[in-house]
């Protein structure tokens, strides 16, 4: 026998193995009803998503969007422009970019009359297939997302009504603090199964109800 | 973790969100058909390394996704000021006082 070493690589009776696949497999203990849980989780599917770019400088883009949406401009991070009754609302990304989210099935409307009241320099793009909504509510979210993220979500700098795009579990979301106890995440598609499957493992801890 | 200003944003955010990009304020060669191979080679590949003041740009990825610059000094890792793109620092080295090494 040569002198190279080896060692058993099959564990000692006990040690838990776990496939590539274990993530699959993964069962989330979650609460029956909603009132008992610390965390409500709710996707809001089909939503209609589109990105608005343009020259926040020119006042005739400015008027022309609050014209179609019904929703003043934001001009700057932070506030969101949300209508909770007409379910419509438009959010900063960045300095020419912005984010309009409508009711299903209305986005293609919103469309037509966002290039009805604006001329020049501008482009609207349809990504409602890209991302989709997920909300969380419940006296425990601020919790949650303080292991989720690394931007504070202290009421004190995280107002109801601040929405922001940071880093969340490693990837992306862009997180809006909709009510008091109720936030929005918008997250992207391909990061949509991980993500949900990050938020229910979480959340388990303070009892997460998820309404189908 | 740094707390970096992103200009854009107005706000300090987690370096976990940026991302470094390099030396800043590179000026491609006006005419690059007339420019000479060892000039071109120097705007492509060469870069400065100091030890001490460096501007450099850096990428909000998780935030805005916009460009922007930022004067650091590379001793101490101190991000002195952070400006938007096109615009021009106001903290250098000559200014400072501080040595850069060729």
């Amino acid at each position: 026998m040569s002198d190279l070493s080896i060692f058993d690589l099959n564990p000692a009776a006990g040690a838990k193995p776990e496939s590539p696949l274990a993530m699959t497999r993964v069962t989330v203990a979650t609460v029956a009803s909603a009132a008992n849980a610390g965390v409500v989780v709710r996707e809001h599917a089909f939503l209609g998503h589109l990105i608005l770019r343009g020259r926040a400088s020119d006042p005739a883009f400015c008027a022309g969007v609050e014209q179609a949406l019904g929703l003043p401009l934001p001009l700057k991070m932070g506030p969101l422009s949300r209508d909770e009754a007409r379910g419509v609302s438009l959010q900063w990304m960045s300095p020419d970019e912005w984010l309009v989210i409508v009711p299903a099935g209305s986005e293609f409307a919103t469309e037509k009359r966002l290039r009805e009241a604006l001329t020049g320099h501008y482009a609207v793009m349809n990504v409602s297939g890209g991302q989709t909504v997920l909300e969380l509510s419940g006296p425990a979210v601020r919790e949650v997302l303080m292991k989720c993220t690394p931007y504070d979500v202290h009421p004190g700098h995280f107002p109801v009504g601040k929405a922001v795009s940071s880093v969340f579990a490693k990837s992306t979301a862009i997180i809006r603090r909709v009510a008091e106890d109720r936030w929005e995440l918008v997250i992207r598609r391909s990061f949509a199964d991980y993500l949900f499957r990050w938020v229910l493992d979480a959340s388990e801890e303070f009892g997460v109800h998820v309404v189908q | 973790m740094l707390h970096i200003y992103c200009p854009y944003c107005e706000e300090y955010r987690e370096e976990e969100e940026f991302r470094p990009k390099g030396e800043a304020h590179i000026a491609r060669p006006a005419e690059p058909e007339a420019t000479s191979d060892e000039a071109w080679g120097d705007y492509l590949f060469f870069r400065k390394n100091p030890r001490g003041l460096h501007h450099e740009q850096w990428y909000h990825a998780a935030g805005c996704r916009k460009f922007f610059n930022a004067t650091r000094d590379t001793v101490s890792y101190q991000i002195l000021e952070t400006y938007k793109a096109g615009q021009q620092p106001t903290v250098s080295a000559a200014a400072s006082g501080k040595k850069v090494a060729k």
